[in-house]
């Protein structure tokens, strides 16, 4: 009995071990570089565009010091919209300028594009989301000390803000390495194009299955390490 | 110091302007401690905010040290602010930063002072509010009492002439309210700062004001020093809210005879064995019905209310008077009603009220 566990252990074992023979490690290697390439750039770019967006949207909405209820409702219906288009539809629509802008709408550069597009609206939002979470006691506070709105913005409300602003990053992060998956599909590189190349075209599952495993890996990592942030920077 | 001339202030809501404050004068002396007290929803939490011009008045002028400063803007408005410490109910402390960079925040604003001063002042104005011990802990670390001292210390680190304190003891509770407010009077003492105080607490207003505006639905309804108002409060919101400090000292239906009379004693006056001479001098007794001893800020008081009986009761109330006891009618008979009818004019700087009881 026991035996026979021991030599089924053992066909197993060598099932598995001829099932990863199949995988080309190097593969995934360089599609995991180039997701992260893909999303650390347009992850810059976001934050470069996503957080003056959102400070706008803070400064200029309802109860703020600098509420301009016009400005704010057409920015937000703007963002709104591009926040409606699902990213793979947003994807093929903004080919024409991706091919304008970058010269190819194929590969990490022809991705980056339409990447930073799809995100900056939803980081914009986290981002004014966070910033009201300040405590309007504070705001108040730094006026009547004196200070200029652009420093109560600058010197207490940002900072105030840090770790609902980590957070933001965090999940945008994250949401980054979900489309990188479905640029993949339009040519994008990165693992979800490997999955779908290999996995879905060519019906090898297992590559499929490294590449899901890999992109778990990374988000839980991505989650953990802002995780870890936010508590670091929490002093409330 | 401080003039509020004919402010008034309403706030758009969906109804149309919705008033807050209606016509309010008020004057401010330098170095006093003036407390504004109200219930909540009276106005004087948007009333405080006009001194700073956090809030702005719909009409009226706010005057600052002789100049008008109703429309300040840019650097005016910052300088204007610079020179009033704020102090708030709920600290506002930045939650970010230790306490030494919080009592720095105002200083790094104004960009005067090099990194070492701003240290160096940081430190002295610490050690004043009793906190040297905490400069490295953030505010969570802290209780409230520590709090509202950072507080206190951030809003004087630029030198204010005005402190302006919106109900900074209300979320403390008694012991430590105590203590704040002796650390505010110390201040006034010392440094000359003008402090004005809002409140809903009558408590507050007896430790450590001077003088006192009572607010009611967006106006003044009685105003004076903190001695008048207290002793002989004139309104009936007044009223409340002594009785709602002091317990209530309302004269219960008596079977005492005699006249009803109230008797308020205060500075040396207090302390003197007068009741009992003059009791002795005149044949009169004196039943005690009600009473209150105490302190406003550093004068003594004692208000009794007595039946008044036998012997010469018109005489015993002269010289009552005489002896500077302040004698007021709450009830009885025509002898002592002539006398209640001058008892205005012979009560010092204090303006005429009428007869009421607490």
């Amino acid at each position: 009995m026991a035996q026979s566990v021991a030599q089924n252990m053992a066909a197993n074992a060598k099932g598995i071990s001829m099932w990863f023979d199949r995988i080309n490690w190097a593969d995934i290697g360089t599609a995991l570089g180039q997701t992260l390439t893909m999303v650390g750039i347009s992850l810059s770019l976001t934050i470069l565009i996503g957080l003056p967006l959102g400070i706008l949207l803070f400064v200029t909405g309802k109860g703020q010091p600098f509420a301009r209820p016009i400005g704010y409702g057409a920015l937000s219906f703007v963002l709104n919209i591009i926040r409606s288009v699902p990213f793979i539809i947003l994807l093929i629509v903004l080919m024409p300028v991706t091919v304008l802008i970058t010269g190819t709408s194929l590969g990490i550069r022809g991705v980056i594009f339409p990447l930073v597009v799809g995100t900056s609206p939803f980081f914009a939002r986290l981002v004014e989301t966070a910033l009201r979470e300040v405590d309007r006691g504070v705001i108040e506070a730094s006026l009547a000390m004196g200070a200029s709105p652009a420093q109560t913005i600058f010197r207490a409300v940002l900072p105030e803000a840090l770790p609902g602003l980590i957070a933001a990053v965090t999940v945008t992060a994250i949401v980054l390495v979900d489309y990188t998956a479905m640029s993949g599909a339009i040519g994008g590189g990165g693992l979800g194009d490997l999955a779908i190349r290999y996995g879905y075209h060519r019906f090898q599952t297992e590559i499929m299955l490294i590449c899901v495993v890999v992109l778990i890996l990374l988000v839980q990592l991505i989650q953990a390490s802002g995780n870890s942030l936010v508590t670091r920077f929490t002093r409330r | 110091m401080i003039r509020l001339e004919a402010v008034t202030k309403s706030f758009a809501s969906k109804r149309g302007a919705a008033p807050a404050l209606h016509g309010i004068d008020l004057s401010v002396g330098r170095g006093e401690i003036y407390g504004i007290i109200g219930a909540s929803g009276a106005g004087k939490s948007t009333l405080v905010r006009l001194i700073n011009l956090l809030e702005r008045p719909s009409s009226g002028e706010v005057v600052i040290d002789g100049a008008r400063v109703t429309d300040a803007k840019g650097t005016a408005l910052s300088d204007l602010r610079r020179s009033i410490g704020m102090v708030f109910q709920h600290f506002n402390l930045l939650s970010g930063r230790t306490v030494a960079k919080n009592v720095a925040y105002p200083l790094e604003l104004a960009g005067r002072l090099s990194r070492a001063e701003i240290t160096a002042k940081v430190a002295a104005l610490l050690e004043r509010v009793g906190l040297a011990d905490h400069a490295q802990k953030y505010p969570r670390e802290l209780s409230g009492g520590q709090k509202q001292r950072v507080g206190i210390a951030r809003a004087l680190a630029n030198d204010p002439k005005v402190l302006l304190c919106d109900e900074a003891t209300s979320a403390l509770d008694p012991q430590t309210t105590g203590q704040v407010l002796d650390l505010l009077q110390e201040i006034n003492r010392e440094l000359g700062v003008t402090i004005v105080m809002i409140t809903h607490e009558m408590e507050v207003i007896r430790r450590a004001c001077d003088r006192v505006a009572v607010l009611e639905k967006g106006r003044v309804v009685e105003e004076g020093p903190v001695t008048t108002v207290f002793l002989h409060p004139a309104h009936p919101v007044t009223r409340a809210l002594v009785r709602e400090a002091e317990g209530d000292n309302a004269v219960p239906a008596t079977q005492a005879t005699g006249q009803l009379l109230r008797l308020t004693l205060t500075g040396a006056t207090a302390h003197q064995p007068i009741l009992g001479r003059i009791a002795r001098d005149f044949g009169s007794d004196f039943a005690i019905l009600g009473g209150r001893v105490g302190h406003i800020r550093t004068t003594p008081y004692a208000q009794f209310a007595v039946a008044l009986s036998g012997g010469n009761g018109g005489a015993a109330v002269a010289a009552l008077r005489a002896s500077g006891v302040t004698v007021e009618l709450i009830g009885g008979g025509p002898t002592v009603a002539e006398h209640g009818a001058e008892r205005g004019a012979e009560h010092g700087g204090e303006r005429e009220r009428h007869l009421h009881v607490v």
